[in-house]
């Protein structure tokens, strides 16, 4: 039933099968090039976005700097809401947690609310291994589950699968999972939104547990909130009688104040609307309404490790909003499945090999994967300095260095020579559409850094105003691996 | 069990933090980190009726379906909202004045459903309507706010039924911006936000009104100033 990305074929292998697949690569870009517009007009409503921007950086900044005592905080305002509070070094941690939990309530199954920590985890497996089922409830992760296949998108992980697609999958496979869709199925997106509906609702009316993620953790309250579009996370939230969330500890934030600046930001920059339809916010239990039991699980499974690592740290302010995907150019190209996990496109570049560190020729690729043109930069609402990282993290991986691996810090050894070659090389060739063209403007644009003005001005400002020009990066990819290719990678190249 | 400081797993993330921050200066304590909050706290000056006016476009931007009335009007237009729906069984939470249904129920052949706690979610899945109040509504955004106070009831009554009639008071009830709703919101109250009926964009992004919760959210405008 679940698949994981375990063993997945290093980013410019899996991306060039990708590219080849041309109903893929049609999906993909119609549907960034559909939500980017959207995005930009939603966002051009706000007039003060980038002093949002500003403010949301800083208020994770100043949670990653003493997350420890906001874990504890948080800790301390669930549990006296009527919550248990539960730790997870690792995935298998947190699983086992998890199905302990559920075993308790002497339940077989569980509904489930997109949790991307859970995909990351692998908890489906691991439920199953102990004869619980685990139904997702999103209808775009109800897809990929009917169609035993992997998210491709932080928020519409079937965007690789068409209306016709989805049409298929529901006639076909939907009787075995439950209430078959209803005969005559065509493929109007509201009659496949209603046999959904139909098919989850035996689900929720009958369901004693549920597993969700969550968007925020205020620690001055122990508030939660889930940020969601179909209702299904409502049903979750408030339906079953218990309710287990898994969440990164990095999704906390100080006070319920701060949720000000990021209901703002959030939907605008991941479905490009003035609020997304429900929004459930809920501390600890409440006599009478919603669940009687919740725990929340704190997972860290290497987010302390990239908290460890001060360029690193600030890609722990992404609130998964998916923006940076939509305007990049490989990921366009490669699809989901070529980042192999659950964080695909420009964040899963630096997210994956952070968590889950650098040894392996996937994570050793994935830096490689951007043509580090910025715009992932220009749109995150957290204002995560990507191309930054992705130097960074290249950095590491071909010179070696000091990193922290599972919480020891390390000298991570440069990768080897030939399979970085492999990896770089190719992950190049696919990202430079027009070599010679683009070699020529990125060279422009990195010999003249600083030189650029953060602001347009005169008739594009109206529109630059509310967000900052991406900045060069210091070195481009090209003119960094003409340097280091004989040179970084080729000092300890066959360790 | 864990949860408590005895919790190996909770130490070993603590500690694994704490060693992470090694570079924050000793000195620095939480909060010391500047925010900056340069941002609008509402978007515009209005007046009360501008902001009533901007609820009501936001809210029909995300289809819902609004109407207005006076207190006098109030019943009329339920009866009528519920009678055009054919609903035959309607939920009412505790709290909701007994005169907004004053035309529901006796002869009217709608059965009125209290938001008990026995209401099982199957009955509740076979009613048709619900009708509440709500804790506010935030102009800029379009957005209704249901915090579990009087006339609001459990948070599965709006969302199990295909159908709900919100009233909300105007001008009191309505803000202009998310950060004063939250200003006004207590954090210890189960909160749902809700703008326009549910909605996914899951295929081919098309925005597809109605997956699970009410397809159909009609917000009524109740002037206070009006008799
Ligand atoms: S990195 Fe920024 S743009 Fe990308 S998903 Fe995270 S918050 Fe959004």
């Amino acid at each position: 039933m679940s698949r994981t990305y375990v063993g997945m074929p290093a980013f410019p292998r899996a991306a060039a099968r990708a590219v080849d697949d041309a109903v893929l690569r049609a999906n993909l870009r119609r549907a960034t090039h559909t939500i980017r517009d959207r995005r930009a007009a939603a966002v051009a409503e706000l007039a003060d976005w980038a002093q949002l921007r500003t403010a949301a950086a800083a208020i994770k900044d100043r949670t990653l700097r003493h997350l420890d005592h906001y874990l504890l905080r948080l800790e301390e305002n669930v549990t006296r809401a009527g919550g248990t509070v539960h730790w997870a070094a690792d995935a298998d941690e947190a699983n086992r947690i998890v199905t302990r939990l559920v075993r308790d309530t002497g339940e077989r199954e569980v509904v489930k609310v997109k949790s991307m920590t859970t995909q990351e985890t692998g908890l489906n497996a691991a439920l199953e291994e102990a004869g619980i089922r685990a139904y997702e409830t999103d209808l775009a992760e109800l897809v990929v589950q009917l169609g035993d296949d992997l998210p491709s998108h932080l928020l519409v992980p079937a965007i690789h699968r068409n209306r016709a697609e989805i049409r298929e999958l529901f006639r076909d496979r939907m009787g075995a999972w439950g209430r078959p869709a209803p005969e005559g199925l065509t493929d109007r997106p509201a009659e496949l939104a209603e046999a959904a509906r139909l098919h989850l609702r035996e689900k929720f009316l009958r369901a004693k547990v549920a597993v969700s993620g969550a968007n925020f953790m205020v620690a001055e309250t122990g508030t939660l909130v889930v940020v969601e579009s179909e209702g299904n996370g409502r049903m979750c939230l408030t339906l079953p009688e218990t309710l287990i969330s898994v969440v990164g500890i990095e999704k906390t934030v100080p006070a319920w104040r701060d949720l000000e600046v990021f209901l703002q930001l959030l939907p605008r920059s991941s479905t490009a609307e003035r609020m997304n339809p429900y929004t459930t916010m809920w501390t600890g239990t409440t006599d009478g309404d919603g669940p009687s039991a919740f725990h929340l699980v704190l997972l860290d499974n290497g987010r302390s490790d990239a908290l460890a690592d001060v360029t690193g740290r600030q890609t722990l302010r992404c609130i998964r909003c998916s923006a940076c995907l939509n305007v990049c150019p490989v990921y366009e190209r490669a699809g989901g499945h070529a980042y192999g996990s659950p964080y695909p496109g420009p964040i899963g570049a630096v997210l994956t090999p952070q968590l889950r560190g650098t040894a392996s020729p996937l994570e050793q690729s994935l830096p490689f994967a951007s043509s580090l043109c910025g715009a992932c930069y220009e749109v995150c609402p957290v204002a995560i300095d990507i191309p930054e990282v992705l130097l960074h993290l290249r950095e590491r991986v071909v010179e070696g260095g000091e990193a922290t691996v599972r919480g020891v810090r390390t000298v991570v050894r440069p990768a080897r020579r030939r399979a970085l070659e492999g990896a770089a090389a190719r992950a190049a060739g696919l990202v430079l559409d027009h070599p010679a063209a683009l070699r020529r403007a990125q060279r422009l644009l990195y010999r003249t850094r600083g030189l650029h003005p953060r602001r347009l001005p005169g008739p594009g400002r109206a529109w630059s105003a509310a967000r900052d020009l991406p900045p060069v990066p210091e070195e481009s990819f090209r003119d960094w691996w003409a340097r280091t290719r004989g040179d970084g990678a080729g000092r300890g190249g066959t360790a | 069990m864990t949860g408590r400081p005895h919790d190996p797993a909770r130490e070993r993330v603590l500690a694994r933090i704490r060693r992470a921050l090694a570079d924050v200066p000793r000195h620095e304590r939480p909060g010391d980190h500047p925010v900056p909050r340069a941002y609008a706290l509402t978007h515009g000056e209005r007046t009360a009726a501008e902001r009533v006016a901007l609820l009501a476009a936001h809210l029909e931007d995300y289809r819902a379906t609004v109407h207005r009335a006076g207190a006098a009007e109030l019943p009329e237009l339920l009866t009528g909202l519920l009678r055009r729906r054919g609903a035959r069984r309607v939920v009412v939470p505790a709290g909701v004045p007994p005169e907004w249904l004053a035309g529901v129920g006796a002869g009217a052949g709608v059965e009125m459903v209290p938001d008990t706690p026995g209401l099982t979610t199957g009955e509740l899945d076979r009613v048709d309507s619900v009708v509440t109040g709500c804790a506010l509504a935030v102009a800029e955004t379009g957005t209704l706010v249901l915090d579990g106070g009087p006339g609001q009831g459990r948070r599965r009554i709006t969302l199990v039924p295909d159908h709900h009639v919100c009233v909300v008071r105007v001008p009191s009830q309505v803000v202009d911006s998310v950060p004063q709703a939250l200003g006004r919101l207590d954090p210890l109250r189960p909160l749902t936000w809700i703008s326009g009926p549910s909605a996914t964009s899951d295929i081919e992004l098309d925005r597809v009104e109605g997956v699970h919760g009410p397809r159909t959210l009609e917000v009524v405008l109740l002037d206070e100033a009006a008799p």
